[in-house]
C-alpha cells in the first residue's frame, strides 16, 4: 500500500507493506536512524515519536495508520541549526550518558512542555515514564527537561501576533 | 526483530463502513484501535488476523465522554488519556482515575482505548473490572443495529466476548447514582506493569448504610465478572471495618488465583481481600464526601 506522512514538517511518500511498523518505516525506508529501536515489545520506549504532537511508541504503531498525519522524529527537533531548548537543556544539564533513550526522552519533552509549559518536576517523572533509561540518568533528564522549561525558545514566548 | 504475519491493511472513516468491512472481509478480520494489546499478540503470532481494519478515524463518532440520561457514556475509542484526565469522570466516577493512573505509562494512555481494552478482554486487565463493579452496560453495533450488554454477560472467558463477528463495541454506558462512591486498588511489580492483583468497588449509600456494593477483583481467577457474595455483605450494613472486612474475606474466598512469575497463588489471596477491603474504605470516603 501507499502511505502518505509528514514527518518533520516534510511530506514522505512511500509504497510499503501493510504490516511494516512505523520505527521500521521511520528507520529503514526513510533512513531516519535517530528513531532507536529498542525492545520490540511496547516496554522501554526508546522508540518514542510525535504524532500529531503526542508521545506514542513507533514499535507498537503500523506505519499504515500514521498514513495522513504528522510524525516529528529527533531529526526534526532542531530548526534552521537551531537547537531546540530541549536539546539544549540535554547538553547543559548532561542528560544523557550512553544516550540510547535520548531521542526519546526529548520528544516525550516537547510534548510535555508543548502542552504544559510550567510543569512541576513530579510532572516531568510522569511524562518520562513510559521510557526507560539503563543508564538509570534520570536525575539528569529532568534536570535537563526543566532546563528547557525555564529557557524557551524566543518563539514560544513571542506574543502570537508576532509568530509567522 | 519482531514483526506481525502479512496480513491485509483496510480503514474505515465511519462506524458504517467499519461494520460493511467487517462483514465483506468475515471472521478473519479484526477492528484495531490503538493496537497496543492487539499488535503486541500479532508480533508474537499469538493473534494472526488475515485483515486489520483500522478505526483510528472514527475519533470524532467514538471519543467523548459525556452525561446524559442520568449515565456518563464514554465512546469506545476514548483514549486511556482521555479517561485520566476527565473532569467529569473525576467527579462522579473516580475510579477511572485511580486505574488509568496506574495503567502502562503515558505514551501507550495516549494510543490505547477503552474500547479496545474491555474488548482485548485481558483477564489482568483493569477497565473490564472497573466497569463490572460500576454496574456498566455495553453498547455493541451490527449491521441489523444495537444492542446493549451488562458487563456482567460480556466477557464469556479469557480474550473472548459477547462481541460477535461482524459486530463492534461502540460505547459503554454507567449509571450515574447518588451518594456513590468508587476506587479502585492495584499492586503491581512495577511502574507500568499489569496488575499481580486489583479489586473495582462502588458502595451506594442509603441512609446510614449501603444499599448497593458493586465489587469486581482483576487477575486473581475469578469464576464470575463480580463478587456477589462479598457484595451481599455489604447491602444493608453500615460502612464500617467490620463489614469491609467481611466482604474481603469473602472476596478472597471466592478467587482462585494461581501461582505465577508474578506471585504464589496465596499472595494473590491475600492481595484480592487486602486491596478489596482498601478500596471499600476509599470508596466509603468518596460516598460520604458526596454527601457533605
Amino acid at each position: 500500500m501507499r502511505v502518505n506522512v509528514t514527518v518533520n514538517g516534510e511530506q514522505r511518500s512511500a509504497e510499503i507493506e501493510d504490516r511494516l511498523l512505523l520505527v521500521h518505516f521511520l528507520r529503514q525506508t526513510l533512513g531516519l536512524t535517530g528513531t532507536h529501536w529498542g525492545c520490540d515489545t511496547s516496554n522501554c520506549g526508546t522508540c518514542v515519536v510525535l504524532v500529531d504532537g503526542e508521545a506514542v511508541k513507533s514499535c507498537t504503531m503500523l506505519a499504515a495508520m500514521a498514513d495522513g498525519h504528522e510524525v516529528t522524529t529527533v531529526e526534526g527537533l532542531e530548526h534552521d541549526g537551531k537547537l531546540d531548548p530541549v536539546q539544549e537543556g540535554f547538553m547543559e544539564a548532561h542528560g544523557l550518558q550512553c544516550g540510547f533513550c535520548t531521542p526519546a526522552m526529548m520528544l516525550t519533552a516537547r510534548a510535555l512542555l508543548d502542552r504544559n509549559p510550567h510543569p512541576t518536576d513530579e510532572e516531568i517523572r510522569e511524562a518520562i515514564s513510559g521510557t526507560l533509561c539503563r543508564c538509570t540518568g534520570y536525575k539528569n533528564i529532568v534536570a535537563a527537561i526543566r532546563w528547557a522549561a525555564d529557557h524557551p525558545a524566543a518563539a514560544e514566548t513571542a506574543p502570537k501576533e508576532v509568530q509567522a | 526483530m519482531q514483526v506481525p504475519a502479512p496480513f491485509e491493511y483496510a480503514r474505515a472513516t465511519s462506524v458504517e463502513e467499519a461494520l460493511v468491512l467487517l462483514d465483506r472481509l468475515g471472521p478473519e478480520a479484526r477492528l484495531i484501535a490503538g493496537g497496543h494489546s492487539l499488535l503486541p499478540m500479532m508480533k508474537l503470532r499469538l493473534a494472526t488476523p488475515e485483515h486489520l481494519v483500522d478505526i483510528n478515524p472514527l475519533e470524532r463518532e467514538l471519543r467523548y465522554i459525556r452525561e446524559e440520561d442520568g449515565e456518563v457514556r464514554i465512546g469506545a475509542l476514548t483514549r486511556h488519556r482521555d479517561l485520566l484526565e476527565s473532569d467529569l469522570l473525576a467527579e462522579r466516577l473516580p475510579i477511572f482515575r485511580d486505574a488509568e493512573r496506574a495503567i502502562a505509562d503515558p505514551p501507550v494512555r495516549n494510543r490505547g482505548s477503552i474500547g479496545g481494552a474491555l474488548c482485548h478482554a485481558d483477564p489482568a486487565e483493569d477497565l473490564s473490572a472497573v466497569c463490572a463493579a460500576l454496574g456498566a452496560r455495553v453498547v455493541i453495533r451490527g449491521r441489523d443495529g444495537e444492542r446493549s450488554v451488562d458487563m456482567t454477560h460480556f466477557h464469556r472467558g479469557p480474550f473472548s466476548t459477547a462481541v460477535g463477528d461482524g459486530e463492534m463495541l461502540v460505547e459503554v454506558r454507567i449509571p450515574l447514582r447518588e451518594h456513590a462512591g468508587s476506587a479502585q486498588e492495584k499492586v503491581k511489580r512495577r511502574a507500568g506493569d499489569w496488575a499481580i492483583a486489583a479489586a473495582a468497588v462502588m458502595l451506594q449509600l442509603d441512609g446510614p448504610n449501603i444499599g448497593d456494593a458493586g465489587i469486581a477483583l482483576t487477575a486473581v481467577g475469578v469464576s464470575e465478572p463480580r463478587s456477589r457474595w462479598a457484595e451481599e455483605a455489604l447491602r444493608g450494613s453500615p460502612p464500617s471495618e467490620e463489614a469491609f472486612a467481611e466482604a474481603a474475606r469473602r472476596a478472597a474466598v471466592e478467587c482462585d488465583p494461581i501461582g505465577d512469575q508474578r506471585g504464589p497463588a496465596e499472595y494473590k489471596r491475600h492481595l484480592a481481600g487486602e486491596l478489596t477491603k482498601r478500596a471499600l474504605r476509599r470508596a466509603a470516603q468518596r460516598a460520604l464526601a458526596e454527601e457533605v
